[in-house]
Parts: C-alpha cells; structure tokens; sequence
C-alpha cells in the first residue's frame, strides 16, 4: 500500500487514454466547457450566475436549469444513438464499423443511462417545477431548500456521468446493468461504479422531489381548489410523484447491494457464494417498470393541458381521466414481471403478470379516447404544441399495440430481446415522454421567457422528428420480427438485414435536423424576442391559472393568491368576463438564496468519485462535507425573507402601469 | 391555523412521507433477505450464529428508548425544556446500549470468519440489520445536534418542529425493529 | 400536529407494556420449540403484527389524525407496496428456483446449501 496508491486509489493514466472516438466526445465536451466559462468572464456574469441561479430557490429558476442540464444530456445520449445507427448500418460482413465491440456496449450503455435518467426525469422535473406552484395557484413549493437540493443532485449525478467520458470509462453492461455481468468477476474496472454512484446520487434526488410534490399538491392549493378541481397536469404529477416515493427506494436498496457485492465481497447477486442473480433483475425491474410510468403520467398530463386549449373547449371526461391515472399507477406495482418472462418462471406466474399487463393498456386507451373526444367539436388550433400531440397519439398507439403483443407471453419468448422490443420503448419513450415534454416546453416556454417560440421553425422540428423516428423505427419493428437481436455491434452479410439498418440510419439523420431546427429555433427566437414579446400573459388563450400570471411571472408568482374554486379557473373568469377573484394583500415570507444545496451536491459528486476510484479518504471527505452541510443548515434560524403587504401592492401597480 | 403552524404541520407531513419511503427500502432489504435466507453455501445458518439473550436484551433496550422518546415527546408538547433533555438522554445512551450489543455481535461474527463475505445469507442479515444500525446511528447523531440545539436555544419553534420528527423517526425504527426481531432472528432461530 | 387529545401518557404506557408482553411471548414461543413450524410462523406473525399495530397507534397515533386523513392514505399505500414487493418477489424467485429442471434444482440447492 504505497502513499500513490492511498490518494489515487486506482486512478492512473490509463484512465485518460480513449479510442479516438471517445477523445472527440471529450474534446466536445470540453470545448463545450470553456465556451461557457469563456463567455461568463467575457460578459462579467459569475456574480450574476451565483446570485439568480446556483443559490436560488425558486422553483422557476430550478426548473430551467433542469431543462437545460436535461437537454444538453440530449445532445450527448443523442450522439451515442447516432453512433449506435451509424454502427450497425455499416458493421456488417467483413466490415466492422467504427466502434470496437466493448466501446458499442459503453455506448448504448451510456446512452440508455442518460436519456432515461437526465434527459426525461430532467424535463420532467423541469416542468414540474415550472408549472405545478402556478397552477396551484401557490407561491412556492412545500420544501424549497430540498426542492435546490434535488436538483444539485440530479446535475451531480449528470456529472459523473460525464466525467467518465474522459476520466475512465463508462459501464458496458447496459442501462441496468444485469449482474454477474456488472458483478466484479466480469466487470472490475470503474465503469459500473460510475454507473452505480451516478444514478444513486440523482436518484436521491428524484426520491426527495417525489416527497415535496406530492406534498405541495396534496397541501398548498389555492383556497377553494378541491381534487376534483386539480389541473389535469397537477393530477398527473401527483400520480407521477407517488410512484416516485414507492418506486425510489427499491432503486436505491438494489444499487446499494450491487455495490456492497462489488465493494465489500457481499452475494447478493453473485455466481456463486450463495448469490442470487435473478432476484436483481426482479427488483430493478419492480422498480424500473413504475419508472416508465412516471416518465409518462406528466407527459399526459401536458397533453391533457394542450389539447383543450387548442381545441377550445374543457377536458372531456375529467372523472375519468382522473380514475385513470390512478388505475395506472396502482397497476404499475402488478406488472413487473413482463420485463423477463423468458427468465424461467412457470406459466401460472408468467400468466399473472402477462394478464396484468394487458390490463393496465386499459386506462390509457381511455385516456387517448378523452383527448380525441376533446378534440370532437372544438375549434381545433394546430399550433406547434397541438402538432406534437397529433405525432403522438399515432405513433404511440402502434409502439402499444406492439405491447400489448409482447404482453402475451409466448409472443414474447419471440420477441423479447430483439429489435422489436427496443422498437416498441423507444415508440413509447420518444413519441410518449419525449413529444410530450417537447410539446410542455413550446407550450409553457412564453410563460417563463416572456416570449413565444418561433411557430415556423417549430413546425419543421416536428415533422423532422415525426418522420425521422417513424424512418429509424419501424425498420426496427421488422428486423426483430425477422429475428434480429438487440445490442448487436456486427451481423452477418447473408441475413439481409443491411437496407433496414441503413434506413434507420437515415432517420437517424432526419431526427439530428430535427434538433438542428430546435437549436436554430431558440436561437431566432431569443433574437427576435422583442417582436414576440407576450403582452398579456395569455397568449394561447389558456384554460388554468398560470396563465393569469405576467410573462414572466414576479418572483412570488401572485401578490395575491387566487381562488380556485372553479375547474379551469382562468377560464371561467375570462368567459365571465371578471377578474380572478383574489384574497387580500398579505405580507409573505419567502425562502432566502442558499449555497448550501450545491455544496451537498458537490460534497455527493466528491465522495461518489472516491469511493469509484478507491480514493477512500476523499470519500469520507464528501460524506464528512454532507453531514456538515446538514447540521450548518438544521443550525440556521434565519432562512427567510418578508415582503410586506404595502410593497406587494405596488410592485403589483407599476407592474400593470409599465 | 396561522401559517407558520402550518408550515410546521407541512414538515411533519414531509417527513412522514419519507418514513413511508424508508420502509419500501428496508421492505426491498427484507424480500432479499427472505430469499437469501437458506442461502448458506456451506457456512453458518442463524440457528447456529445468534445468541438469544443478546437479542433479547437489544430488543427490550430498543423498545425501552422508543417508550422513552414517547415521554420527551410529552415533555416537547409540555414545553418543559428540562425534562425533554432528560428523556432525550435516557433515549440517546439506551440507543447507544443496543448499538454497542448490536456491534459486538457484529465484530463476534467477523471475528469467528462469519463476515458478509461468507454467503448470500450473511450478506443479506448484515445489509438488513446494519442497515437498521446505521440508521440508529444517525438518530443517535441527530439527538445529540438536538440536544445542543434545545440547549442553546429552547423549546424554539423550530426545535419543536425537529423534534417531533425526530421522535417518528425513532419509533419508526424500533417498528422496524419488530420485523427484524421476528424474521431474521426468531424465525432463524427455529430453523433447525 | 393535530392528532391532539390522543397524545397522553396512558398511550405510551399502554403500548410499551403490551410491546414489552408480546415480544417477551414471541421470544418464548421460539426459544423453547413449543411449537410445530407452521403454527410457530404464524403465531409469530400474529405476535408481530399485533406489535406492530400497537406501536403505530400507541406511538405514533396513526389513524388519530384530524380529516383528511393524508397519513394514514400514504400508509395504507406504502402497505399495499411492500405487500406485492415482498410476496410477489417471494412467489416469483420460489417460482424461478423451481422451474430450473430436476437435475439443476438438486445441483443449485446443493451448491447454494452447500457451498460448491
């Protein structure tokens, strides 16, 4: 044990030697980087970014940095699916592509890991925070420090995972990570580590999310606002965050004996010593299963905000919608097993889970009915929002279908594994949480910047993505019906296979314009802000009280709370042709700006990178900052700041004058 | 209700929440107990390891501090600063008995060769019962941040507010406790 | 908190004096082998879920609360979760172990009782 070896622990230069291909996504990143650290010194900013951004507690403030971390993950989980298409229309015969095969396995590791983790729960949470405390009609939510510290978490994690781009390297064993391969026998280098401490560290933060939605939801509505009045987004949530708070810890529990395994010698899932393998794939998958649903209750939700105000008229079938979100969750819980039917469980189980399966299809074909009956009769408006919605109900019905089909147990000892399988999630992920989360952020992108997103560009976007996805999936559909397996880095000549994976490849490069659009789409925007500035705070004639805000909202959101007495709130004032009606001017109090959230997240990346590299006196470090960072804050007395009635008041007038 | 009460009532809400997601967790660290338990590859079951009267004196030690916090609890509600220091201490070195028996144990077994290293079976009990340990551990941290706290400044209430989070956490533990006593230890002590 | 009136001391001293009845029973009945296997789990399971319900009453008055009653909801859901996790993976992983063939079941138990 040598004094190198107690500081470093494993890390040497071998960790930044990469294939080529890793080095460009390195000197990407980096560039990435110095560009933005360039610009905070150009523009004098560092006050300005510590002040309004790293130690708010705003939730409007952390659901845009959310939104940010989660779509440059995008950008990076994207260029792994851009390799992985590229790989697999080229690697065929005597040719082997570009990626060797353990790099193709980091990459589609990667790429699972990040887009589920930091790309969907990142816009999710992104919305969420955006939008749930409007349409409360609330200040702020239930827990703002720990709502700070989720997302330090969230980015914290996000970091790791991208600091073994360049330091190490990544896990190779897929997005979950199935021992014995992720076990130490068979994977002793550090990027399952990465993997275990990454998601860890984020999912703590999800987990504390999940406590303090539900809470804001269930306990700080506006003053007459019963459940049954909740905005169909709010209700989603609430759905979505109660699967968090059951789902979480099983996550946490199963990461946490992975680990023990692989650092102290425990069997929970090794080959031999007694292990049980079988039992990770049955818990990660008891948790993993409810994950999706979480992913998607919200992008339903934003649908179920869209599609009424884009078609003019309420929300058909409410109570319905309502017994559906929570028939889904409830089912979530019963259904896990379909992940691994071909494991070897006997046909009376297989037969269970595979009926239950089928059964939770149920209240999401209700669901797609109420927003096609919605539609029926309105004066239906096909603005951008309104197009991601379209691209979704048909794509999203044919990749449940598929489903449904591979809910059937024989069907699936076919299917299962193969490109058929990978087909129907991504059908259900891109088309369902992805247009979903897209379709949030053009909808709700003027109430948070103050003004709209280019509609033009927007259009193009969608259609790039629609026809991109449709061209680099369905394909996939019938190269698994034909046989083809997943996670395949080279096949042979003589299988045909070849023209699909090329197609897919080009819709690959279609999906790729796409997001080029949405990048050039901000950019014209932000130009021509002015020009597109909402006035009103309203601008697509909205339904629910976040639109009865300014754009952007004051920073306590309302002077006075509203009342929300009446489903659609904002609209039945405006068909009324009132006000809102609103309380009294009252003094409130505020939660002041903290460093304290970043330093837990730092002190969390800190100890995550020593116990990954066996530098074990900076793990105790990071754990020694944590517990300090908590006692300093259960310590504080002062955490808050009043604004007195008188000046609410006539922050509220200048603010109608100006 | 005013709205620091309520705010107060909110917290207390929150953290009965995140019990509800403690108990999912060690519910995961049961099922794979359960299903390790005749995992033994060759070594050791819990009939042959666990000494009963040590388990016995740790449960009824642990189930004297929960009684305990009940009455620092009341002395909270009573505002009376002194007693709830008193009952916090009995609380805090009762705790600190049943980790010390719960850690002698421990070192026993990695003493005799029985470490979490031996088999599924022993790596599930001391996940399961180490996991209840340390979360003892930071009960005991946390009554002891409350103690200088409640010291320095009184019946706050913002100290009100933590202690009676604290005292769910630590009922909720011995409640867990329950299910370790009679899962791992009684009913691995009958398999003969 | 509002579960008011309850929080008394006869609360506390009721359920320290039957947790302290119930765990000295559970031990008993284990300790001296009184009992056949299944009447042994399943009056521990009694026992302890009798504990169990107890201390959550005694101690920490669930079910007490003023309406709505948001406790006692996220409790009941938090049961209905560990209930499915635990059986269900408990029937799954019987299930899995059993259906290996006979020839592998008799070589897994082995290795796994055994330590191959």
């Amino acid at each position: 044990m040598s004094l190198r070896s107690d500081l470093l622990g494993r890390l040497n230069w071998q960790a930044f030697h990469h294939p080529w291909v890793t080095n460009v996504g390195v000197a990407s990143m980096t560039a990435g980087a110095i560009a933005v650290v360039a610009a905070l010194f150009y523009f004098k900013r560092w006050k300005w970014l510590w002040r309004e951004w790293l130690t708010s507690t705003d939730p409007k403030k952390i659901g845009v940095m959310y939104i940010v971390t989660a779509l440059v993950m995008l950008l990076r989980g994207g260029a792994d699916a851009v390799m992985l298409r590229a790989q697999q229309a080229t690697s065929v015969g005597v040719h082997h592509g570009f990626l060797s095969s353990s790099t193709f396995q980091q990459v589609f590791s990667a790429h699972g890991t990040i887009m589920i983790f930091f790309v969907a729960m990142g816009l999710m949470f992104g919305l969420i925070n955006l939008v749930v405390p409007l349409q409360l009609g609330t200040r702020d939510v239930a827990f703002p420090f720990l709502n700070a510290t989720s997302f330090w978490l969230y980015f914290a994690g996000g970091m790791l995972v991208n600091l073994s781009l360049a330091v190490g390297n990544f896990s190779a064993a897929g997005w979950l990570a199935y021992p014995p391969l992720s076990e130490l026998a068979y994977s002793p280098g550090v990027g399952v580590d990465y993997w275990i401490w990454g998601l860890q560290i984020a999912g703590v933060g999800s987990l504390l999310s999940g406590i303090n939605f539900s809470v804001t939801i269930l306990r700080m509505r506006a003053a007459g606002m019963s459940l049954m009045k909740l905005p169909m987004f709010c209700w989603s949530v609430l759905g979505a965050m109660s699967l968090v708070i059951f789902a979480f810890p099983i996550l946490t529990a199963t990461l946490a004996m992975l680990a023990l395994d692989r650092s102290l010698g425990m069997h929970f899932f090794t080959a031999s010593g007694g292990g049980n393998m079988m039992m990770y794939v049955n818990l990660i998958w008891a948790w993993g299963h409810p994950e999706v649903y979480i992913l998607i209750l919200p992008a339903f939700g934003v649908f179920s905000e869209i599609v009424p105000t884009f078609s003019g008229k309420p929300l058909f079938g409410y109570k319905s919608m309502v017994w559906a979100i929570w028939a889904i969750v409830l089912l979530s819980f019963s259904v896990w097993l379909h992940h691994f039917f071909t494991m070897g469980a006997g046909a009376d189980v297989n037969a269970f889970f595979g009926i239950m399966t089928m059964v939770i299809a149920i209240p999401t074909g209700v669901k797609i009915f109420n927003w096609l009956f919605t539609m029926y009769r309105g004066r239906v408006r096909f603005a951008t929002p309104m197009l991601w919605f379209l691209g979704f109900v048909f794509l999203f019905t044919v990749g449940g279908v598929a489903g449904v089909l591979m809910a059937v147990p024989p069907a699936d000892f076919q299917l299962h594994n193969s490109l058929f399988l990978v087909a129907h999630f991504h059908t259900m992920i891109v088309s369902g949480v992805l247009f979903g989360y897209l379709a949030g952020l053009t909808y709700w992108f003027p109430k948070i910047f103050g003004f709209k997103l280019n509609e033009r560009i927007g259009r193009y976007a969608f259609w790039c993505w629609a026809i991109g996805f449709s061209l680099a999936f369905i394909p996939l559909y019938v190269l698994g019906l034909m046989g083809a397996t997943r996670r395949l880095d080279h096949y042979n000549a003589n299988l045909g296979w070849q023209p699909l994976f090329i197609v897919a490849g080009i819709g690959v490069c279609f999906i790729a314009l796409g997001v080029a659009c949405q990048v050039l789409q901000l950019v014209v925007s932000i130009k021509n802000r002015h020009a597109n500035r909402d006035k009103t705070g309203d601008p697509w004639n909205g339904r629910t009280l976040e639109w009865a805000t300014s754009s952007p909202p004051p920073h306590f959101n309302f002077a006075r709370l509203p009342d929300g007495s009446q489903r659609d709130a904002w609209w039945a004032a405006k068909k009324a042709k009132t006000a809102v009606a609103y309380g009294p001017y009252e003094s409130i109090t505020l939660p002041k700006n903290t460093p304290l959230p970043l330093f837990i997240a730092a002190a969390a990346f800190a100890g995550g990178f020593g116990l990954i590299w066996h530098m074990y006196w900076l793990a105790a470090a990071g754990l020694l900052a944590l517990v300090t960072c908590l006692i300093v804050r259960t310590s504080a007395e002062d955490n808050d700041y009043r604004i007195p009635a008188a000046e609410l008041k006539k922050l509220e007038n200048a603010e109608q004058a100006g | 209700m005013n709205e620091a009460a309520e705010r107060d009532n909110r917290s207390i809400f929150g953290f009965w929440v995140y019990l509800m997601t403690d108990c999912v967790l060690f519910a995961s660290l049961f099922a794979t107990f359960a299903v390790l338990r005749n995992s033994i590859f060759g070594g050791p079951s819990g009939s042959q390891l666990f000494n009963m009267h040590y388990v016995l004196a740790e449960t009824l030690a642990l189930l004297t501090s929960s009684f305990t916090c009940g009455l620092m609890f009341l002395a909270v509600r009573a505002r009376d600063k002194k007693r709830v220091l008193m009952w916090l201490a009995v609380t805090f070195l009762l705790g600190l008995t049943f980790l010390s028996l719960e850690l002698s144990e421990f070192a026993r077994l990695v003493h005799d060769g029985d470490s979490w290293r031996r088999s599924g079976f022993l790596s599930g009990f001391f996940t399961l019962v180490g996991t209840h340990g340390l979360h003892i551990s930071v009960g005991l941290l946390w009554m002891s941040v409350m103690a200088a706290q409640t010291l320095r400044r009184g019946l706050t209430n913002n100290n009100v507010r933590k202690l009676t989070m604290l005292s769910l956490f630590w009922h909720f533990l011995d409640i867990i406790w329950i299910f370790i006593f009679t899962i791992v230890y009684l009913l691995g002590a009958a398999r003969l | 908190m509002n579960e008011g009136k309850s929080i008394n001391l006869r609360s506390y001293v009721f359920g320290f004096a039957a947790s302290l009845a119930l765990t000295f029973g559970a031990y008993a009945l284990a300790v001296r082998h009184s009992l056949t296997r299944r009447w042994l789990i399943a009056a521990l399971a009694v026992l302890a879920l009798t504990q169990f319900m107890v201390q959550l009453v005694a101690f920490l008055h669930l079910g007490r609360e003023t309406r709505p009653r948001w406790k006692l909801l996220v409790f009941g859901f938090m049961v209905g979760v560990v209930v499915i996790l635990v059986l269900g993976s408990l029937w799954i992983m019987y299930n899995l172990n059993y259906h290996m063939s006979l020839q592998q079941q008799y070589q897994y138990l082995n290795n796994q009782g055994d330590g191959i």
